[in-house]
């Protein structure tokens, strides 16, 4: 998806002739079909009434009613991420714009494409304070790729089409395109999507340099104790990207760990898995990342939460690294191979050489390195004490993977323990199955992203492994599901407790769990009803599986009210300001080993 | 860098700078269009980098080409992602390192310049030392009466600013300047 579209093809004749004259409005309909658009997630308001009068009048692109703009983006992200399409939303000026902002942020940082058209107020009130006016392109500069403001109708059409040139385009990212009002009224010149680009700059580069992927070849043969470290770089670059990482870990034999974004990417069921890394990995890929002495990093980014601390990082390994983004490339950690370019292009070229110069793995040292990681793999980082009155959270999520394996499903997750339970338990084989808030860590991103999922895979079942903090943020969105028939489930891990900042309270705080405990929530069950949705509740693991299953069942959005240990943490987890190989595994979790796990200098940072 | 010195309880580190920093001049293409400037400023405060000097304007009128020249501090990986971060900036056509391109030319710098107007007031004795000192300096008078003076100076960044400090004492009451213009020695563009 990503970077192939340097070559964008000619669209079928006939949608739009060439040069047609037409309102601003009735351009922005025409460019959404002309970019293979079937679904807009938005909401009204005074600036874009122009526009929902053209939806009104046509059928090819359907809107979806969301009920605050922060959803539009969450849903269009995860209609983007389920399907590597470009999500599209549409909201109003002002208010309508400044809500999208969370949505554009977190889909930046995740770099999701995204193309968001908002409404302006009329060119010749830009600047006067008009009712609903705010600096539209201003806000959003710094959380988008790019953004217009089109103050010509003549404009229009070429803009859009390169917003979501942009949009999908070297690294992935939300574009926003402004359209007073006025624009939207007045008459002027459509022209189709063009075979060529227009565009002079920004080019992305997708072929990597063969002379650096041949280096990076013979280092990789070469290696002792390599590791592979995938990231949402792969995913984003399409499914031949995904075939080509499985190609190549079969072809060296080399263990792979994965990034929260990049799950799924290589199966969780494959032999080479290691598991997640980083702060919740596992123990195995963690330290494996810690003692490797060669890295393959395929469209990741180094980010604080996988590296731990920086100059303790994979401190004795020559690094490779793969990326289309040349800003990511040395960015956190220097690294000895930077390949620029897109994943699918440079791993064709790898896996190509590997096989035409005959490579292998050594052999004899593989089986020192296996054998070792064997023994880390024995330690059961992922362990828990089981209970057979009150359900754990992990085992939750591990009877949810269970019964829905073998189904087509699709999980998002709001942020927080339950996000890393979900990352660390439910087994990923596909791509583009997992949708997450990853960079910017947004609660509420799940409920409106499986909405997302939801409309553009009617038929599959999405899953939504929520906080009951994270879910009460954008919770009015059930309106929206029951409204589209759009028959989500709402699987709540609900311990009464933002779960992820009473555990930093107890690591660094004293245990002095201050707003943490959310002393008021609502019966998420008559609350699904109150929607028009269903509500579930299980309290106990022995009633856990049959509930499920009911879930399952049901064809209605569904709220799951799963109460679980309140006091349960996430491990195993690398204490902060800690190295890879420093991790606090749940055995030796106890209560003196949190509050001790960060002395008393670290209390000043975040 | 030292496990002890590295403070913990969080996933932030702070890192204990250890490459020295370096003013570097930065050539950057741009589409002329609204907001191309803001995009650019807003890259060095959202991320945190230095501006010491900044030059815009229109280069190419056929093409709607700006040239943005910035004179920057940082350590070389700091200058470094400055260049990429820019070059991801979309109106962004091409970011030239002049500092480093004049060094594998084999020169200390690229050439640059700068334009600086001073309005110097006063009377008699100080008024004519102003005159003689501008005359060392070649700066030229481009207006004055008998109270004032205001001169125009071009030059190197070092020049202007010695010419400023002599001024001060002599009755200097506005600076106005421009900003480096830089391009480096010999055919190449």
């Amino acid at each position: 998806m990503t970077a192939t579209m340097t070559e964008t093809k000619a669209k079928p004749a006939g949608r739009a002739m060439a040069g047609q004259q037409m309102t601003g409005a009735e351009m922005v309909i025409q460019a959404l079909k002309d970019n293979d658009v079937q679904h807009v997630f938005g909401y009204p308001g005074g600036a874009v009434l122009p526009i929902y009068d053209e939806i009104f009048q046509q059928e090819d692109v359907q809107h979806i009613l969301v009920r605050h703009e922060q959803g539009a983006g969450h849903a269009a992200e995860g209609y983007a991420r389920s399907t590597g399409k470009v999500g599209v939303m549409l909201v109003t000026s002002g208010p309508g714009a400044t809500n999208a902002v969370t949505a554009l942020q977190d889909a930046l940082m995740d770099s999701i494409p995204l193309v968001c058209i908002t409404g302006q107020v009329p060119t010749t009130l830009i600047g006067s304070d008009a009712f609903q006016e705010c600096d539209t392109v201003g806000i959003t500069r710094p959380c988008t790729k790019h953004n217009w403001l089109v103050r010509d109708v003549n404009e229009l059409s070429r803009v859009m089409h390169e917003a979501f040139r942009i949009a999908k385009s070297g690294r992935p990212g939300p574009v926003v395109v402004d359209i007073p009002k006025d624009v939207q009224f007045s008459t002027g010149t459509y022209h189709a999507p063009s075979p060529v680009i227009e565009q002079k700059s920004y080019q992305p580069r997708v072929k990597g340099d063969l002379a650096k992927i041949k280096a990076a070849v013979e280092l990789l043969a070469s290696a002792k104790r390599p590791m592979i470290y995938s990231g949402g770089g792969v995913v984003n670059s399409g499914p031949e990207a995904c075939h080509l990482l499985r190609e190549f870990v079969k072809l060296s034999d080399f263990p792979i760990t994965s990034t929260l974004m990049g799950l799924g990417a290589y199966p969780a069921s494959g032999k080479n898995w290691m598991g997640m890394l980083g702060m919740h990995g596992t123990y195995e890929a963690n330290m494996a990342m810690h003692d490797c002495d060669v890295m393959l990093c395929i469209g990741a980014r180094f980010d604080d939460r996988i590296t731990g601390r920086l100059d303790a990082f994979a401190p004795h390994s020559k690094k490779i690294h793969i990326d289309i983004d040349p800003s990511s490339i040395n960015k956190n950690v220097r690294v000895d191979i930077p390949i620029l370019g897109d994943v699918e292009h440079v791993l064709e070229d790898m896996v190509r050489l590997w096989r035409a110069q005959s490579q292998k793995n050594d052999a004899e040292a593989m089986k020192g390195w296996w054998s070792q990681i064997a023994k880390w793999r024995g330690r059961n980082s992922l362990a828990y004490a089981e209970n057979r009155d009150v359900i754990m959270p992990q085992y939750a999520v591990q009877r949810l993977y269970e019964l829905t394996r073998d189904r087509d499903t699709y999980i998002t997750t709001e942020v927080g323990q339950h996000q890393m339970w979900a990352a660390q338990f439910y087994g990923f084989e596909e791509p583009n199955r997992w949708m997450t808030s990853g960079g910017l860590g947004t609660m509420g991103y799940g409920l409106p992203a499986a909405l997302g999922v939801q409309i553009a895979h009617p038929e599959s079942l999405v899953i939504d492994i929520a906080g009951d903090a994270s879910v009460l943020m954008t919770m009015q969105e059930m309106s929206c599901a029951v409204q589209y028939e759009a028959p989500i489930k709402i699987f709540i891990l609900n311990n009464q407790y933002m779960g992820m900042v009473r555990q930093w309270q107890q690591l660094l705080h004293g245990n002095r769990l201050s707003h943490s405990y959310t002393e008021a929530l609502p019966d998420f069950v008559k609350l699904a009803e109150a929607y028009g949705g269903v509500g579930i509740r299980c309290e106990k693991p022995g009633e856990l599986d049959d509930k499920i299953e009911e879930m399952i069942d049901v064809k209605r959005p569904v709220i799951f009210d799963c109460r679980v240990a309140n006091l349960a943490n996430c491990f195993p987890m690398i204490p902060s300001g800690k190295a890879h190989n420093e991790m606090l595994l749940p055995d030796e979790a106890t209560d003196e080993a949190v509050a001790n796990a960060i002395d008393a200098k670290g209390r000043s940072l975040v | 860098m030292n496990a002890q010195h590295q403070p913990t309880g969080s996933a932030y580190f702070i890192e204990k700078e250890t490459e020295t920093r370096e003013t570097h001049t930065l050539s950057v293409l741009v589409d002329n269009e609204p907001g191309v400037l803001a995009r650019v400023i807003g890259l060095f405060s959202g991320r945190g980098y230095n501006i010491e000097s900044l030059t815009v304007s229109e280069t190419e009128h056929e093409e709607h080409l700006s040239r943005i020249t910035i004179v920057t501090r940082g350590t070389p990986h700091v200058l470094e992602q400055i260049k990429s971060q820019l070059e991801r900036i979309v109106p962004v056509h091409n970011v030239r390192d002049l500092t480093v391109r004049a060094r594998e030319l084999g020169h200390d710098k690229p050439l640059e310049r700068e334009l600086c107007l001073l309005k110097v007031r006063g009377k008699g004795e100080h008024r004519m030392e102003a005159l003689r000192l501008a005359d060392a300096f070649r700066a030229q008078v481009i207006d004055a009466n008998i109270e004032h003076f205001i001169f125009e100076i071009t030059g190197r960044v070092s020049k202007i600013e010695q010419f400023i400090a002599t001024m001060k004492p002599l009755g200097l009451i506005e600076v106005c300047r421009t900003g480096v213009a830089a391009m480096n020695r010999g055919i190449d563009s």
